[in-house]
C-alpha cells in the first residue's frame, strides 16, 4: 500500500502520552487569548511602536531618513501583504490537483458495487 | 454501550435525501474494511428523508447485518446529527464522513487502512483528510469553485493558524473518547462545525494527522456552494475567530 503523500503534522510541544488512548490535555497558551484578541493586542502593539516613532514631538524624533520610511511602513506591510496573499492563493489554484484517475475509479466501483448489491437483493 | 473490541471503527453517516448514494456509499465502506480486515459498523442517521432513504437503508441492514448496520431517524439541524449517532457507536474509532460519495473511493480503500493505520502508527487523536496537500486534490471542480475553495482556505489559515490545511473537508478519523469532548465543546452547525472541531481539538492539545484525499464530485444530487453558502461560511469563519 502507498505510504506517499501520507503526511504528518508537527504536534504541538506537548506533554508526552504515558498512557494508551490518553490524550495530553494540556491547555497551550493559544487558548488564553481567542484570535481576535491576538491580532487586537498584536496590531496595538506594532501601531503604539509605529506612532511613538513616527508620530513623536519634534525633539524626541528619531532621525529624518528613519522617519521618512517609517511613515508610510502600514501602507507598505499591507500591500505586501495583498501582494503575498494573491501570490499564495494562485500558486495554489495553480497546483490544485485533479483526480481523473480516482474518478474513473470510482466509476468502476460504482458499477461492481451496483451488480453485486442487486446480487444480493436490493432492489435500486 | 461498551466497546467492542481494540479496533472497531464506527461510521457515522449523516443522510439527507441519499437514496442513490447510500448503497454505493454502504457497499464500498463495507469491502474497504473487510478487504483491510478491519471490524466495523455503519451508523446511518436520517434527516427525516421524503425519497425513500429510510426503506434503502432498511434494505441494507437486512443484507449486512443489523451487527453492521444501525438505523437511526434523528429529525434536526446539520451538525447535530453526529451527536445523535454517536450514542449509537461501539467502536474505538468513529470515521465522520458524507453519505454523497464525494469522499473518494480509491482513496478510500488505501485511506482507511492508512488512516487507520497512521492513527495507530502516529498514535493521533484525529486524522483528517485533506484535499490540499500531497496527491490530495478534486475532480469535477471548474475554476472558480477551485479558486472560492482555495482563497477561503487561505482566509481560514489566515485568521485561525489551525495547524491543519484543510478544516472544510469533512473525512475525518476520530477516537471516541476525543470526539466526544470536542462535541461537548462545539457549539457551530454544520460545516463551521467542522472547522471548528479542529480548533477546538488544537486548544485542548489534541494531535491532528493528516492524509491526502480526493474529492470527487458528486455523483449523484446537487452540490451545494452558491453564495448563501458562502456567506455562511464567513460568518462561521469570523465568529470561530472573535470566540476560539
Amino acid at each position: 500500500r502507498a505510504r506517499r503523500g501520507a503526511l504528518r503534522l508537527s504536534r504541538l510541544p506537548s506533554v508526552p502520552c504515558s498512557s494508551h488512548g490518553c490524550p495530553a490535555l494540556r491547555l497551550s497558551p493559544q487558548a488564553a487569548m481567542t484570535k481576535l484578541a491576538q491580532w487586537l493586542c498584536g496590531l496595538a502593539l506594532l501601531g503604539s511602536a509605529w506612532a511613538a516613532l513616527a508620530l513623536a514631538p519634534p525633539g524626541l524624533q528619531p532621525p529624518a531618513p528613519l522617519r521618512q520610511a517609517l511613515l508610510p511602513l502600514p501602507v507598505y506591510l499591507l500591500v505586501a501583504f495583498g501582494c503575498y496573499s494573491l501570490a499564495t492563493v494562485g500558486y495554489r489554484l495553480a497546483t490544485f490537483n485533479d483526480c481523473e484517475e480516482a474518478a474513473a475509479e470510482l466509476q468502476e466501483h460504482i458499477r461492481a458495487a451496483r451488480a453485486d448489491l442487486r446480487r444480493r437483493g436490493l432492489r435500486l | 454501550m461498551a466497546a467492542r473490541g481494540p479496533g472497531r471503527v464506527s461510521v457515522l453517516l449523516p443522510t439527507y435525501n441519499e437514496r442513490d448514494n447510500l448503497p454505493l456509499v454502504v457497499w464500498l465502506l463495507a469491502r474497504t474494511f473487510s478487504d483491510s480486515g478491519i471490524d466495523f459498523e455503519i451508523i446511518i442517521v436520517d434527516d427525516g428523508s421524503p425519497d425513500g432513504t429510510q426503506e434503502v437503508a432498511q434494505q441494507l441492514e437486512k443484507i449486512y447485518g443489523s451487527d453492521k448496520i444501525v438505523r437511526q431517524l434523528f429529525l434536526c439541524p446539520s451538525g447535530t446529527a453526529y451527536i445523535h449517532g454517536m450514542k449509537y457507536a461501539t467502536g474505538n474509532f468513529i470515521v465522520i464522513m458524507d453519505a454523497d460519495l464525494s469522499h473518494h473511493v480509491r482513496l478510500l480503500f488505501l485511506i482507511k487502512p492508512i488512516v487507520y493505520r497512521k492513527q495507530q502508527e502516529g498514535n493521533f487523536d484525529i486524522v483528517s483528510g485533506t484535499r490540499y496537500k500531497g496527491n490530495g486534490g478534486v475532480y469535477g471542480w471548474d475554476l472558480k469553485r477551485k479558486l472560492i475553495s482555495r482563497g477561503a482556505n487561505f482566509l481560514t489559515q489566515v485568521l485561525l493558524r489551525p495547524g491543519a490545511s484543510d478544516l472544510t473537508g469533512s473525512f475525518r478519523l476520530y477516537r471516541k473518547e476525543v470526539l466526544q469532548k470536542l462535541m461537548e465543546k462545539c457549539v457551530s452547525k454544520g460545516y463551521v462545525f467542522q472547522m471548528e472541531m479542529i480548533v477546538r481539538a488544537r486548544q485542548l492539545g489534541f494531535t491532528v494527522g493528516e492524509v491526502p484525499i480526493s474529492f470527487v464530485d458528486r455523483v449523484y444530487g446537487e452540490s451545494k456552494l452558491g453564495g448563501n453558502e458562502i456567506v455562511s461560511f464567513l460568518k462561521g469563519l469570523l465568529t470561530l475567530f472573535a470566540t476560539t
